[in-house]
């Protein structure tokens, strides 16, 4: 079926040669990294996790969203999701791609990489992270792949692939739970030390993996001609708007507790992050209340079904859920675990030139991933149909 | 095949000459020449280095291996001879095992204690390390990250 | 010979085989795991938990300055005078930045810009072990927390980990710190520096305490006021930091975190 994703209109081969081409300025950033060090990026001594380990933990939430496909369709029998299952676990193989990519890019010493799996340590959940989330990559490429194939040739998919669609299920929550865990259990960090650290996780992924894949449902319906289904669409609507409400909700009492309790420790990130600390403005205060903005717009737009069912604004909401998700788990999260620091200052973290070209390099490692992926679907749906 | 006997002929012709040119390209007398490593005064005095010099030459990165682990990681940091690494002694006993107790292929030296280091002990004696070391890493073309860390010993070029 | 056997052949082969291939991969199939050389004819300092006792009352800015430098030229430790990358293995703190659930309106200002030196606390329940996914960084039986430079990934999952904030990480090459900071580097050529994209800290000087010296902080600190910082072992009631802990009032950083830090600090 990959040579699927070798025929293909002008435009397809100009999305896809401008990606590589955004690959190759990322890769050539990464080669000066590697050969100068990390020291090119924004992270110091005291912000020793930046954007990379943001956009890690951002993109495990969207891998993890493609669950919320797949568990109505295939636990409760709702047929419409059928259609679109493949969307999102091709989403979520490319997702994880970009996680993987991300913690490469961020390793001081890559070339030891594989230490992690010569000389593992249980007790760590890095290694745990790094097992669930290849595991889910290589389930939905498996899973994804077989039941894509059979539905070309008109037939049942075997019945082992069903046996790892339900494993791939608790998986996905799992993914996410695990990422969690690598910051929901560190003693010294305010911001992160929360019970509620991956529940906050699964409704910010539920919320932005669907938000994502709306956007994509309907691009590609522009640019092709199968239709994801209108229907499809608005259900995803609706999982999105309940997500957003759950993780909304889920940050106010993060608020709360901080601020209801007055322990400084609980206050002074939330403090940097939304203004300041002890006196001195913080850089990522202006990011921060966009993201807030983002989701009181979002909530606008999506919480009312009436107008939620209206595609254009379904979009914009999905747009601004995706943004303001971003901004909080993708920057904000580990920003704030750093900012103040053990000693209570402020050191000042801003991602720099070749930080966000080699995290431009992975993104479009990963939308050519999705391309390439969604084109087979593509195709063999035309195939189908035709 | 149009013309194939020419074609056969050429590509066989052709690949023969690209795998076989560097055998024949001597580089003014430089190519394939096989390295010297230089010892140093000190050196030849010592007479034997902490394992006998066949098993160095051939497996000196599994003696560093060894000690790097049992130095940094067991808190080990002395070597006695005649105990050696595991590595040797498995070879030892592999030696034994086909050529009989007392035919060892590498032979014991006498007992004696080093402080396992690379930069303190190996290079002490050593110290020419652009003329021993690099000799031949250089011919094999093999770069060591060890001196990444490991301070090299100052050497009058 | 005539002909050899089938089994003979295999025998011959196998064998071969396996001492052709030579170095760690044939040998791991007959001998997993190390095999530990024993050795005690040299001198060494043996201990259950090493801790250091700070009398922060003889702290003065010359000890302190004398014991970091005492520290960072014995470990090759590059000043590359920038906050942003840089390395200290043990360097001197405010009192509210050191102790800050501590802080109130009312300190003196004497108090307020007294200064501690900080380090590694070698904790017994390290929360940065538990998070290393290659053991990099590990507890060793004698308490210390130990760096294994070979290993380390460069993930820093240790240094977020760390509620102290000693940790270092090497963000450019040490070995091209700027030379007008830096004019005899290395400072000791008997101990290695690192590569760039690893971590590091202070070690409790583990490579001296194995030949039975104490830490270079403590030697160095000994020099100008005895027992301003003492070094010992926990486990041994007449150790002289047990003796101190009986006699003096100490504090450590952030106790309630529970990592029972084991550098204690007497006010």
């Amino acid at each position: 079926m990959l040579e699927k994703a070798i025929k293909g209109d002008q435009k397809y081969w100009g999305w896809i040669v401008f990606l590589l081409l955004l690959i190759g300025m990322g890769f050539a950033f990464y080669l000066y990294q590697f050969k100068v060090g990390l020291k090119v990026t924004g992270m110091s001594r005291d912000v020793s996790w930046g954007f990379y380990i943001g956009q890690l933990t951002y993109f495990v939430g969207v891998a993890a969203g493609g669950v919320m496909v797949v568990l109505p369709y295939y636990l409760h029998d709702y047929k419409a999701f059928g259609r679109i299952t493949i969307l999102g676990e091709f989403l979520a193989i490319a997702s994880i791609v970009m996680c993987g990519l991300f913690v490469m890019v961020d390793l001081g010493n890559l070339p030891r990489m594989l230490n992690i799996m010569i000389y593992p340590n249980p007790t760590s959940i890095l290694f745990w992270d790094m097992i669930v989330l290849n595991v889910y990559m290589l389930l939905n490429l498996v899973i994804g792949w077989n039941v894509l194939s059979a539905e070309r040739k008109g037939i049942q998919y075997q019945k082992w692939v069903k046996v790892l669609i339900y494993i791939s299920i608790p998986w996905a929550f799992s993914i996410h739970t695990v990422t969690a865990f690598l910051y929901a259990g560190i003693p010294g960090r305010h911001y992160w030390l929360t019970a509620i650290m991956a529940a906050r996780f699964l409704s910010s992924a539920f919320a932005s993996g669907p938000a994502l894949l709306i956007l994509l449902c309907l691009i590609i319906r522009k640019v092709s001609t199968f239709d994801p289904g209108k229907e499809q669409i608005r259900t995803l609507g609706g999982i999105v708007t309940y997500a957003f409400v759950l993780n909304i909700f889920f940050l106010l009492l993060e608020v709360f507790t901080a601020f209801y309790s007055q322990i400084p420790g609980h206050m002074h990130s939330f403090e940097y992050l939304f203004s300041g600390f002890e006196g001195q403005a913080s850089k990522q205060a202006p990011w921060m209340w966009a993201s807030v903005v983002f989701a009181i717009v979002a909530l606008f737009l999506l919480l009312v079904p009436a107008t939620r069912r209206r595609e254009p604004i379904l979009a914009a909401g999905c747009g601004a859920v995706i943004a303001s998700t971003w901004i909080d788990k993708g920057f904000g999260l580990v920003i704030g675990g750093f900012i103040p620091n053990p000693f209570e200052r402020v050191f000042e973290y801003w991602p720099t030139t070749p930080e966000i070209m080699i995290s431009v390099g992975v993104w479009a490692t990963g939308f050519f991933i999705l391309t390439v992926l969604y084109k087979i679907v593509v195709s063999v749906k035309e195939e189908v149909a035709g | 095949m149009y013309d194939g006997g020419k074609i056969i002929t050429g590509l066989i012709i052709g690949l023969l000459a690209l795998f076989l040119w560097p055998f024949f390209y001597d580089r003014n007398g430089q190519a394939g020449v096989s390295p010297k490593p230089e010892l140093t005064a000190k050196a030849k005095e010592a007479g034997q280095c902490v394992a006998p010099t066949p098993y160095m030459r051939e497996y000196h990165m599994q003696l560093l291996d060894d000690w790097r682990h049992t130095v940094v990681r067991d808190g080990d940091r002395y070597y006695d001879t005649s105990e050696g690494t595991w590595h040797l002694r498995v070879l030892g006993d592999i030696n034994d095992a086909i050529a009989g107790a007392g035919e060892r292929h590498y032979k014991e030296t006498d007992r004696k204690i080093y402080y396992k280091s690379l930069q303190v002990t190996c290079m002490d004696c050593h110290s020419n390390k652009s003329k021993f070391c690099d000799e031949c890493h250089d011919y094999m073309g093999v770069d060591p990250y060890c001196w990444d860390c490991h301070i090299e010993p100052k050497e009058n070029k | 010979m005539m002909g050899v056997d089938r089994r003979e052949f295999l025998k011959i082969a196998g064998l071969s085989g396996l001492f052709g291939l030579g170095g760690k991969a044939a040998i791991e199939l007959l001998a997993p795991g190390e095999v530990e050389a024993q050795l005690s004819s040299a001198p060494v300092m043996k201990g259950k938990r090493w801790a250091m006792v700070i009398d922060a009352h003889a702290l003065d800015d010359e000890l302190m300055d004398v014991c970091i430098r005492a520290c960072h030229r014995e470990h090759n430790v590059p000043d590359l005078d920038d906050p942003k990358v840089e390395i200290k293995w043990l360097w001197k703190e405010e009192y509210p930045h050191a102790f800050p659930g501590q802080k109130h309106e009312y300190i003196g200002d004497d108090i307020k810009h007294s200064e501690f030196l900080l380090l590694c606390n070698h904790c017994t329940n390290p929360p940065c072990c538990r998070v290393c996914p290659t053991k990099a960084t590990w507890q060793r039986e004698d308490g210390i927390v130990m760096m294994d430079q070979h290993r380390c990934i460069g993930c820093r999952f240790c240094m977020a980990a760390c509620p102290f904030g000693v940790r270092s990480f090497n963000w450019g090459d040490p070995r091209k710190a700027p030379e007008e900071k830096n004019p005899d580097f290395p400072t000791n050529v008997k101990y290695p520096t690192r590569s760039k994209g690893v971590v590091e800290k202070c070690t409790f000087c583990a490579e001296r305490l194995a030949k039975g010296q104490l830490p270079a902080c403590v030697e160095a600190a000994n020099q100008i006021k005895e027992n301003a910082l003492t070094f010992g072992d926990l486990d041994d009631p007449a150790s002289i930091v047990r003796e101190l802990l009986r006699k003096h009032y100490t504090i450590r950083r952030k106790p309630e975190l529970g990592t029972e830090p084991n550098v204690f600090y007497i006010v």
